[in-house]
């Protein structure tokens, strides 16, 4: 590609063609002011925070949207563009609800940082927020309008990343907003609750539902065993929230915080991913030698389970029928658990530490129940549990390594890559070929369904079958393979889906400034988890093989299906027109 | 003597606008015959080089370049779109030519779509001209059955078909990348540039955009040649222009001017000057987003050089006249509450910029302004003339920045019963 000279505020740089001014001014250590602008997404250009001055430009440009020319001058810092900048960044607060310090991103806002960094006091603007009612009666995520910038970053990621199209612009002018269609809320459109947008938001509009009074009232109540398991993508992400290096494995000293926080037990979901593995591989077993519905989906993700229940629910039958490994774990918890340690499952608190803003969601589903109780408790997010820790006053950093406790706490390398797109097709093929050819794999890695391509495939050699496998990561990445089932024209048996971009260590409710950067690094660091393990393969955990033992008898058993196995139903969305018209 | 010209009118009221037989009486599609069947692409972009015609949207890009920049762009499938989306207040030319001339600007397209290579043409209507559609489909099916429009016209090489596409009402839909987007079916919001729609427009086609009278223009031009054009006006702008007169006027209407004339001529000679002999208070020129003067530019030539001199624009020709029972801040308020209505609201800027000013200007009209306000409007009108994403909210603010600067008395005593 061509090479482009350009000056940014007197300093002279070479960038490729196709490089924007923002991108350009990076090199040079300039941050030019944006909102909008995110470095996964398309262009938007609406905040107008990024603009400035071209020589030869009579207008002012904006940096993120437009892309360098030979010779190029460009100013970042005139008093033009920093009275301008200041100007619109005023705007932007006089409509926002300035309740900073009882924000969920109080800290950790783009608005407030840019704030602070054009020392912003007192204005002469009025400050009264137009704005539509707090979106607040579904599980997992709160939409706050009168925080919102309407800079469209959800938008891009509900429509474009996701291709959910259940966020968008609504009315025009000082009504502009961004809501679903009709304004109704979450619970009532196909939102599959993914919480992308979340990840994105710059400022506090759209948050995880905060849940940690909750943990906090179970662990101060005495007649509570409170238990918590940590999913596998948490330990390379949380570190990012004490600001360690991104893609930080910090599992040690995870489970030393979540010890000091009153936990009775700390467990860990890379058990009941393996788990997983042995019921899920058993089915598709099943499934390849008994003429059953193939392709089988995997369902350990419970946005791409809404995704599905709400838009293709005319495939369910693709879908394993495996609860996710935060199911899995809470339907243990509540039975065998319980009944080795002689406690009534009403007693066991069971919390989950996920990634993600949909398990808030699936915990809640009617169907999740055993004896008679909520498997799940509660589900915080990564960003939760960070917040936990924080409030707790501990200092992350320093804390000594802990252990997982059993029976719950061996994972192997098979169930620790669940986190990454791509490794709970590798963890099934691990077991599954080792089961039905008797002979080990050679090799564990799977490097064909490994990265951050959005569609991977590959094929094994099973006793002379070839059984071809696909892998998709984002929600639109899905619908291709699905659209490829409805026509009869699925070549594969066994197909992965996970719902947010690069898996679970991509989640809706892991740290915020996920980018693929950053995921790129966490998916680096699931798979040296993996690596150091002794244990790779899910059916070589003893633990496993202790509880088919003890207590489930074999996968696909009686006491699995009980337990481990579930149904999945049609999301039937009808709206009531005559309601909305009123 | 009357000081209008019919060169672009020159068919008003001289036919019938539902026939097409009416219309071939009075010579209609000989421009489109010898476009088609004797020039050159390149001849007839030279043709509108030299009658050095400015586009008559508002924008005025010349049109010649733009067709000349059109022709080259690469691509087999290409699109011209006639921009009929005549959403200025105070702008009415364009219904005048739909209504009393469609053939000559169906006669325009079909020329503009040889000239550039297109096979497809669009006319966007706006929404308030819903009455023109039967009119419009009457002309183009006419045009149609008479073979200058649809496969091998006049037996040439060249097809060429024209839709007609309705609006939904929004102003902001008469900038060219949104009114595509409106077409595509999407909101009416701007699109992002680049990629320009010269290159990417109308479903990632190759995509003409033109005024209304521009294409009206160019058929006379290529029927009548230009030198009954040029002859009128000025050095720098030379040839006619429709204007659309109204407001506190005794005679308001469209007319076609030659350019040069001053705007007392236009205002009390073409006007019938201002209703009950009022005096004029100020008059805005080129629709809402277009400046305000005084009547101290009352002499000034209507001509894109002289007027660009007294901070004034042709725009789209629109001439508002007030008189001087109107406020200032009565009239500045009339806009804001025009483009609160209208901004798209897709950007910061535009979005909050309206949505802050219109406060204060609210509070200007109920004597309850504040020490900062004036300085404040101004400061923050400036930024959505600085920042904005499109031309909507870059122009906005023009009658509220002009009005501070021609009236500051006016402001300063608002001011003062504020405090």
């Amino acid at each position: 590609m061509k090479n482009i000279k350009i000056k940014v505020d007197n300093i002279n740089l070479i960038v490729p063609e196709g490089t924007t001014i923002l991108e350009a001014a990076r090199k040079a250590n300039i941050s030019i002011p944006h909102l909008c602008y995110h470095p996964d997404q398309a262009i938007k250009a609406n905040c107008r925070l990024c603009v400035v001055e071209v020589a030869g430009s009579r207008k002012l440009t904006p940096a993120c949207s437009s892309y360098v020319f030979e010779g190029m001058e460009v100013e970042t810092n005139t008093k033009k563009v920093r009275d301008m900048q200041k100007g619109v960044l005023e705007l932007i607060l006089a409509n926002h609800d300035q309740d900073c310090l009882k924000c969920l991103r109080n800290g950790n806002c783009e608005l407030q940082a840019l704030c602070q960094r054009f020392n912003i006091s007192k204005t002469n603007l009025e400050d009264s927020v137009d704005a539509l009612p707090m979106d607040n009666t579904n599980p997992s995520l709160v939409r706050d309008s009168a925080k919102c910038i309407k800079c469209n970053r959800c938008v891009d990621a509900c429509q474009k990343g996701q291709e959910v199209h259940v966020l968008t612009h609504s009315h025009r002018s000082i009504h502009y907003n961004i809501t679903p269609a009709y304004e109704m809320p979450l619970e009532q459109t196909f939102c599959v609750f993914c919480g992308q947008c979340a990840a994105v938001c710059p400022v506090g509009a759209i948050v995880e539902k905060d849940d940690t009074s909750k943990v906090w009232d179970a662990i101060y109540d005495k007649n509570k065993h409170v238990i918590v398991q940590v999913a596998p993508a948490v330990r390379v992400a949380l570190g990012d929230a004490f600001n360690l290096e991104k893609g930080s494995i910090i599992t040690g000293k995870m489970v030393a915080a979540l010890r000091r926080l009153g936990f009775s037990k700390i467990f860990d979901t890379n058990f009941t991913a393996d788990l997983t593995i042995m019921e899920e591989g058993s089915e598709l077993i099943d499934r390849i030698t008994n003429d059953g519905v193939l392709p089988m989906i995997t369902s350990c993700s419970p946005g791409w389970i809404n995704f599905i229940e709400g838009r293709y629910d005319h495939l369910l039958d693709n879908l394993s029928s495996c609860k996710s490994p935060q199911q899995m774990f809470g339907a243990l918890s509540k039975s065998y658990y319980a009944e080795i340690n002689d406690i009534k499952p009403k007693d066991v608190f069971t919390v989950s530490i996920m990634p993600c803003t949909a398990k808030k969601y699936e915990a809640q589903r009617p169907e999740m129940v055993t004896n008679g109780v909520k498997e799940v408790d509660v589900v915080l997010t990564t960003r939760e549990l960070a917040r936990m820790i924080q409030s707790a006053g501990i200092e992350f950093d320093g804390l000594e390594e802990d252990q997982f406790d059993n029976p719950f706490g061996i994972g192997t390398g098979a169930g620790a890559i669940f986190g990454a797109t791509g490794g709970v097709m590798e963890a099934a093929l691990r077991t599954v070929y080792e089961v039905l050819t008797g002979k080990g794999l050679p090799t564990l890695k799977f490097s064909d369904v490994r990265g951050l391509d959005g569609f991977k495939e590959s094929s094994i050699d099973i006793n002379g079958l070839e059984v071809k496998v696909a892998v998709v990561h984002g929600l639109g990445n899905a619908k291709l393979l699905l659209k490829q089932i409805e026509r009869g024209e699925s070549p594969y048996a066994f197909i992965e889906v996970m719902a947010c971009p690069g898996g679970c260590i991509g989640g809706g409710g892991q740290p915020i400034q996920s980018t693929m950067d950053v995921k790129a690094k966490r998916i680096e660091s699931i798979y040296k988890i993996d690596e150091d393990l002794p244990l790779r393969k899910s059916h070589k955990n003893p633990s496993i093989t202790e509880l088919y033992e003890r207590y489930l008898g074999e996968p696909l058993g009686e006491k699995s299906h009980e337990l481990l196995h579930t149904h999945y139903h049609s999301r039937d969305m009808k709206y009531n027109f005559e309601e909305l018209l009123k | 003597m009357t000081k209008t010209v019919s060169f672009i009118t020159e068919n008003f009221d001289k036919y019938d606008p539902n026939s097409i037989d009416s219309y071939l009486n009075i010579n209609g599609f000989t421009a489109v015959r010898k476009a088609i069947t004797t020039l050159s692409s390149g001849e007839i972009i030279n043709i509108a080089k030299s009658a050095t015609i400015k586009g008559r949207g508002g924008a005025a890009y010349d049109t010649g370049r733009k067709w000349g920049q059109a022709a080259a762009v690469q691509g087999d499938n290409k699109v011209v779109i006639c921009n009929a989306d005549e959403g200025e207040p105070c702008t009415f030319k364009d219904r005048s030519i739909l209504s009393k001339d469609p053939f000559r600007l169906i006669e325009g397209m079909i020329i503009a779509g040889y000239t550039v290579g297109a096979q497809n043409g669009y006319i966007y209507l706006r929404e308030e001209y819903r009455h023109l559609k039967s009119l419009i489909k009457n002309a183009i099916k006419e045009t149609m059955e008479k073979g200058f429009l649809g496969k091998n016209i006049l037996g040439t090489n060249f097809s060429f078909h024209i839709h007609l596409h309705s609006g939904a009402g929004a102003y902001v839909c008469g900038e060219g990348s949104t009114l595509i987007e409106s077409i595509e079916g999407k909101s009416g919001r701007p699109r992002i540039k680049p990629p320009y729609i010269k290159e990417c427009g109308l479903f990632q086609l190759p995509t003409l955009v033109n005024n209304v009278e521009t294409l009206a223009a160019v058929t006379a031009f290529i029927q009548n040649g230009t030198d009954d054009y040029i002859k009128y006006g000025t050095k720098l702008s030379p040839g006619t222009k429709i204007i659309s007169l109204a407001g506190n006027v005794n005679k308001p209407g469209t007319y076609e001017i030659p350019f040069g004339i001053t705007l007392r001529e236009i205002i009390y000679d073409i006007g019938g000057g201002v209703v009950d002999n009022n005096k004029l208070k100020l008059c805005q020129l080129g629709g809402a987003s277009g400046t305000i003067g005084s009547d101290s530019i009352l002499d000034t030539p209507y001509t894109y050089e002289d007027l660009e001199k007294v901070g004034l624009i042709v725009g789209s020709g629109g001439i508002l006249v007030v008189d001087d029972r109107t406020r200032v801040i009565d009239f500045v308020k009339s806009i804001q509450d025009f483009f609160i209505h209208e901004s798209c609201g897709k950007c910061t800027p535009c979005r909050e910029g309206n949505r802050q000013i219109a406060k204060i200007i609210d509070r200007f009209v109920q004597g309850t302004s504040g020490v900062n306000d004036l300085d404040t409007a101004e400061r923050f009108a400036n930024i959505m003339k600085n920042c904005s994403f499109c031309g909507l909210g870059e122009t906005a603010q023009n009658v509220l920045l002009s009005a501070i600067k021609i009236f500051p008395d006016e402001f300063k005593r608002l001011e003062a019963v504020g405090k």
